[in-house]
């Protein structure tokens, strides 16, 4: 292959045509500051709008400063990445950035992991020389995310997820000169757009300007109120990430600190979303199960294919885009919801209190579990199944703000009854997971014998859309796994169109499943970060002595004592949902 | 009309059509009939020229002459400042400021009786008379006319005038005894170098597109004309389409392009008619779709409406835009010859450069070399506008002295007040003081003294005018018209434009200066785009040659020049005052009080310094200073 022969601060390297000065300097080991600029290999996305300024380095020849990020290396190019020009110019477009800026860092929720404070102390800015008008937009609050575009620094890497990995198309550079800012189509509130909440743009923001919505304030007043019982699910995904913002390397399993933290916040109970991971697998496999006999055996009514509906951003994205397809998606609630329906119900009549008394708070990996919380459909009289969605960051701003040290906590142990689990659980948590968890299952339940194997590697990966062939019994199954809304509407499409044909699909909204979500540790486009976390949980599974959902004992016991059958009355009533059309708009 | 199917036909065609423009290419001062021309450009419509032409058609009516004798449309003579202009040919009669009534006096008189109606002819201030023929008047002497050589010569609206007038025999020729290398050789020697601002040789750019391998390549109209005043795309779109399209088949023939798209703003809407009329004409003559000529070479052009934004000029906003996205330049490279509208070798020229292609293929690149200076070769359109006294389009041999256009041509500074300055190139040039009146125009001499060619916009300053207040104008419309993508470009000239609002207010500080030329050395050094890099340009160069207006400002809260109103104070002369009153009742603000027949005052806080007082004493006892 050919190669182009480059010069970057008197160091010569040799790299393929089409690399930037950035790559190159970086092939070097030559820091080159960034901001704006989000690379993300295995999406083949990049947010290289080169707006920023801050990667500005000196070519040779060339009459101004050339963005390392955007720019591409050509035979003979000498580069000098730090020299006085540069230095003073990058500093003065940091200062042009502050001047816009509210500097209030104090009382940011960004801060100490905000990429334009970060910069600022770099560069060891004691002053900003510019000074002016300053933007200012009203607040918009979405049920799951916060935008404040005082702070926006149009880096426009929010607009890069939402469009071209998620397929959403509702974030997009409005107004011009100034006044120009990121913002939903007609300036409506994000809540009031199609929105899925997937936080993904939260994930990216290098700033201060899309947060989540904050809970933290209202679980802690319930923490306080001696009258209620505080129940806590921890998701699959929350423990392979919590450590990170505790300086523990990404991919530690930190399940037993988790426990032991919540525990010490005062949760009453501290049991585990992965308990309802394995019900929804024998709600959702038997319902893939029925659906697929039915089928087989010629009823026209029954359609395929069983799409998963554990994520919320995803389900809010086919009742806005394929709202004719609502009859695909399992009717089963998700994890977070059904152990919202179990706790209040079934354990709330075990230990004796109305489910007034209750409070579940979730912890999630996830901003849309915020939003999935507070549908109506999810309340009884007023009174959600889950009260509070706490993302992983808001978790450890508690942890944080109650002084616990958290990397020295000993392990502790779920409570019981809701809090056992098997591995088919805990990958849920990354793409492919919760339908390896269902195929495990259905196997089984299907064939009445124990499965040979229990791995299954062909469904696991980061491609954005997979298949596979897998034996039930004797039929072959036809699955697909997506992860990404981007790839899943491309997917939706061709089935729509009848280009594909498939006997189930997971979709996971984000990047590697719920590892990369919204709610985690913001990602901040480096993807080996999600590959440490999916591994881990493929160790805990690993680890399990019980690999199948339907061999947990506290879930048969449940079906024994309070559930009855799969599928069946009680079972429909508190774990299974229905969907509503939304506007494509 | 008949579709024409090779270049034979053309020639023939030709041939048959060259005597619809026989008055008009002879002088003749008792003729039997005549050819009446009336501007149709939009400003001389907004004068009512539509209305003027059917008033004189219909004046012929009535005299049974409509056979013998017709009014017409024709492109922008360019002299605005005496529109509506009418012409007679083949006497040669040019009248100025025409009104619709006019038009029986033109034809009773003119036409029937032979007598050139004196009142509307053009009074010549060399001469100090009226005079009669249009090359009589001082501001055509020095023009030469390339670009705008149809413009107030041919109707626009036809195609036979277009064909009588040699139209698509460049495209002939090109298609017929040359091959796309000789076109963009040709091209290149004839030293054409882009008329949008850039300056980058044109044959050069169609020489890297046409090296470009690709299934699909785009040839680009920019019709996106933003600078403030400049209205010469506009001109030749409306005066002259088919000179844009004939270009675009050329140059699309020199490059491989079978496409064409004209980007133009939505607020040119005449000249959208008339492109669009010109381009179906085209169609129906087999001079646009498959098989041009018999050549086998298939073109075709269609109109992309922008919304009117500046950045949108910028080659790569404008392919953005019309891709339906958000217009916003991009990095170069890759340029749009390697990757433009939608990812294909796309070649973007600009209106003015393309509407010199036909008579350089025609007349030879030799004879174009010969025009000009030694890099600038041709001529250049420039839109003269400010305290000059005509107002209008003007087209000139580049090396042109300023002083020639603007005393020459221009006829000097209006009211005999002195010049200043001359802004030129738009946002993004310069203001070139007085000592720089005898600079030679051209692409290098503009650029050595801090301004720019641009796309030809040229205010002329007088000493009324505030070199502060005009570069904090200029700097208004670069930052209102940023695109918001690059930090440099969107926070950066709002800093600068805050500090240019604090000076004019009276509110600067010592250091302003200083932050100014820091700001303006970033975002030259770091914006994005070419709007951005050179926004700072007009402040610069009015820091370069008028800082002590700037610092009359901000150490003496003065302006030298009077035009920052936050700064004067208007005040009544004891000794002059008799104490009439009329001025506190002229006062819409209520600023002035007193006791008739005595001393009037006003109140500062209160007077916004309109200026109508002044106006209103009849004894001169109000002045500002």
């Amino acid at each position: 292959m050919t190669t182009v022969n480059i010069t970057i601060d008197n160091k010569v390297t040799a790299v393929p045509p089409g690399t930037t000065i950035l790559e190159a300097a970086q092939g070097l080991g030559i820091g080159i500051p960034t901001l704006c600029h989000l690379d993300l290999h295995t999406m083949e996305v990049k947010n290289q709008p080169a707006s920023c300024r801050v990667c500005v380095v000196e070519v040779e020849g060339r009459r101004n400063l050339a963005p390392a990020c955007a720019t591409p290396v050509a035979e003979g190019m000498v580069v000098k990445s730090h020299s006085p020009r540069v230095l003073v110019a990058r500093k003065a477009v940091l200062e042009l950035l502050l001047s816009d800026h509210p500097r209030d860092c104090l009382v940011c929720a960004k801060s100490g992991q905000c990429g334009l404070q970060d910069l600022a102390e770099k560069f060891g800015l004691r002053e900003v020389r510019f000074q002016g008008t300053i933007s200012t937009y009203p607040k918009d609050h979405s049920p799951a995310i916060v935008r404040d575009m005082d702070k926006c620094i149009m880096c426009r890497r929010c607009e890069t997820m939402c469009n071209q990995v998620q397929g959403c198309k509702v974030l997009t550079g409005v107004n011009r000169g100034f006044d120009s800012v990121v913002a939903p189509p007609y300036d409506l509130p994000l809540g009031e757009t199609v929105c899925t909440n997937c936080g993904q743009c939260v994930a990216v923001c290098p700033v201060g300007a899309l947060m989540e919505k904050d809970q933290t304030a209202e679980v802690l007043a319930a923490l306080a109120d001696p009258e209620k019982v505080v129940v806590v699910q921890t998701a699959p995904a929350v423990r392979a990430a919590l450590g990170e913002p505790f300086g523990m390397e990404p991919g530690t399993l930190v399940t037993g600190k988790m426990v032991s933290a919540l525990r010490e916040l005062g949760f009453d109970h501290v049991f585990d979303t992965n308990f309802t991971a394995d019900l929804t697998i024998m709600e959702e496999g038997s319902e893939l199960l029925d659906r697929l006999n039915r089928h087989l055996a010629g009823d026209e009514s029954v359609k395929l294919p069983i799409l998963t509906s554990c994520c919320p951003a995803w389900v809010k994205f086919f009742e806005h885009q394929f709202p004719d397809l609502l009859h695909l998606p399992s009717t089963a609630k998700s994890p977070q919801q059904m152990f919202g329906a179990v706790a209040k119900s079934f354990f709330a009549e075990t230990i004796g209190i109305p489910r007034e008394k209750m409070v579940v708070v979730s912890i999630m990996p996830c901003l849309a579990k915020k939003f999935e919380a507070a549908r109506p459909e999810f309340a009884v009289g007023g009174n959600p199944d889950v009260d509070y969605v706490l993302s992983t960051r808001e978790l450890a701003r508690m942890i944080r703000g109650a002084n616990i040290d958290f990397a020295t906590l000993a392990d502790g142990e779920f409570d019981q009854p809701l809090g056992e689990s098997t591995g088919a659980a805990v990958i849920f948590g990354a793409t492919g997971g919760v339908l390896e968890a269902a195929v495990r299952t259905a196997c089984e339940v299907a064939t009445g014998r124990e499965l040979p194997r229990i791995d299954f590697q062909e469904l696991r990966g980061v491609e954005g859309v997979r298949s596979a062939t897998v034996k039930v019994g004797e039929v072959e199954l036809k699955v697909g796994v997506v992860h990404k809304l981007g790839n899943a509407r491309t997917l939706m499409e061709r089935i729509r169109a009848g280009e594909e044909e498939f006997h189930a699909i997971e979709v996971m909204s984000c990047p590697g499943g719920c590892i990369g979500g919204g709610g985690q540790p913001y990602h901040q486009g480096r993807e080996e970060l999600l590959e440490m976390r999916t591994a881990a949980l493929y160790r805990d599974d690993c680890g399990k002595p019980l690999r199948k959902s339907h061999e947990n004992p506290h879930i048969q016991e449940l079906y024994r004592t309070f559930l009855g059958e799969p599928l069946g009355e009680k079972a429909h009533e508190l774990l299974h949902t229905h969907y509503q059309a939304r506007p494509g708009l | 009309m008949k579709r024409i199917g090779s270049f034979e036909e053309l020639k023939a065609r030709h041939e048959r059509l060259a005597p619809l423009l026989a008055l008009r290419n002879t002088e003749e001062n008792d003729p039997q009939t005549r050819d009446i021309l009336v501007c149709g450009g939009t400003g001389c419509q907004a004068s009512e020229s539509e209305q003027l032409v059917k008033n004189l058609n219909s004046v012929l009516r009535e005299h049974g002459l409509e056979r013998e004798v017709r009014a017409q449309i024709t492109g922008c003579f360019g002299f605005c400042e005496k529109g509506p202009i009418v012409k007679v040919h083949p006497d040669n009669v040019f009248y100025v400021e025409v009104k619709a009534d006019d038009a029986r006096e033109i034809i009773e008189r003119h036409v029937l009786e032979g007598a050139p109606v004196e009142r509307l002819l053009f009074e010549e201030p060399s001469v100090n008379a009226r005079v009669q023929r249009q090359s009589d008047i001082s501001f055509y002497g020095k023009q030469m006319r390339i670009a705008l050589r149809n413009c107030g010569f041919i109707n626009p609206e036809s195609i036979e005038e277009y064909l009588a007038n040699q139209g698509y025999q460049a495209l002939g020729t090109a298609l017929t005894d040359m091959t796309p290398e000789e076109v963009c050789l040709l091209i290149k020697e004839s030293g054409l170098r882009g008329r949008g601002g850039g300056g980058f040789p044109t044959g050069v750019k169609w020489d890297i597109a046409r090296a470009q391998a690709a299934d699909q390549k785009y040839i680009i109209c920019n019709a996106d004309e933003g600078d403030p005043g400049a209205f010469m795309d506009r001109a030749i779109m409306e005066g002259d389409p088919h000179s844009v399209i004939e270009a675009m088949a050329i140059g699309g023939y020199a490059i491989g392009a079978s496409k064409g798209l004209v980007y133009i703003r939505a607020e040119y809407p005449l000249a959208i008619q008339r492109l669009e009329t010109a381009l179906e004409q085209a169609r129906n003559c087999g001079l646009l779709g498959a098989n041009i000529l018999g050549r086998g070479f298939g073109f075709d052009i269609e109109i992309k409406l922008g919304a009117g934004a500046f950045v949108c000029g910028e080659e790569t906003a404008l392919i953005r835009s019309m891709e339906g996205k958000r217009g916003e330049p991009t990095t170069k490279p890759p340029f749009p010859a390697e990757k433009g509208y939608w990812g294909k070798p796309s070649n973007v020229n600009n209106v003015e450069t393309l509407a010199n292609i036909p008579s350089i293929v025609l007349r030879g690149a030799g004879w174009y070399r010969g025009i000009g200076t030694e890099k600038s070769k041709g001529t250049k359109v420039f839109a003269l506008a400010g305290k000059i006294s005509n107002v209008g389009l003007v087209e000139v041999p580049l090396g042109t002295t300023l002083r020639e256009i603007i005393y020459d041509i221009g006829g000097g500074i209006r009211n005999g007040r002195r010049f200043k300055a001359v802004q030129t190139g738009g946002p993004s040039g310069g203001c070139i003081p007085a000592r720089f009146l005898d600079t030679p125009i051209d692409f290098e001499s503009l650029s050595a003294i801090g301004s720019m060619m641009g796309s030809g916009g040229m205010i002329v300053l007088s000493e009324d005018d505030c070199m502060v207040n005009l570069a904090k104008f200029y700097l208004e419309f670069t930052m209102d018209e940023s695109c918001g993508k690059c930090t440099s470009c969107r926070v950066g000239s709002k800093r600068m434009h805050e500090i240019l609002e604090r000076i004019t207010q009276g509110k600067g500080v010592p250091e302003d200066m200083a932050t100014l030329r820091t700001l303006a050395a970033t975002i030259k050094d770091t914006a994005l785009c070419g709007l951005g890099q050179t926004a700072p340009n007009p402040v610069l160069s009015t820091l370069e040659y008028f800082e002590d207006e700037y610092m009359a400002h901000v150490n003496e809260g003065r302006c030298p020049a009077g035009a920052c109103t936050s700064l004067l104070q208007y005040s009544i002369a004891a000794d002059r005052c008799v104490g009439c009153s009329l001025c506190a009742r002229a006062c819409p603000s209520g600023a002035i009080s007193g006791t008739p027949k005595s001393l009037f005052r006003i109140d500062a806080d209160v007077c916004t310094k309109c200026g109508e007082c002044v106006d209103k004493c009849k004894f001169a006892a109000i002045a500002s200073a």
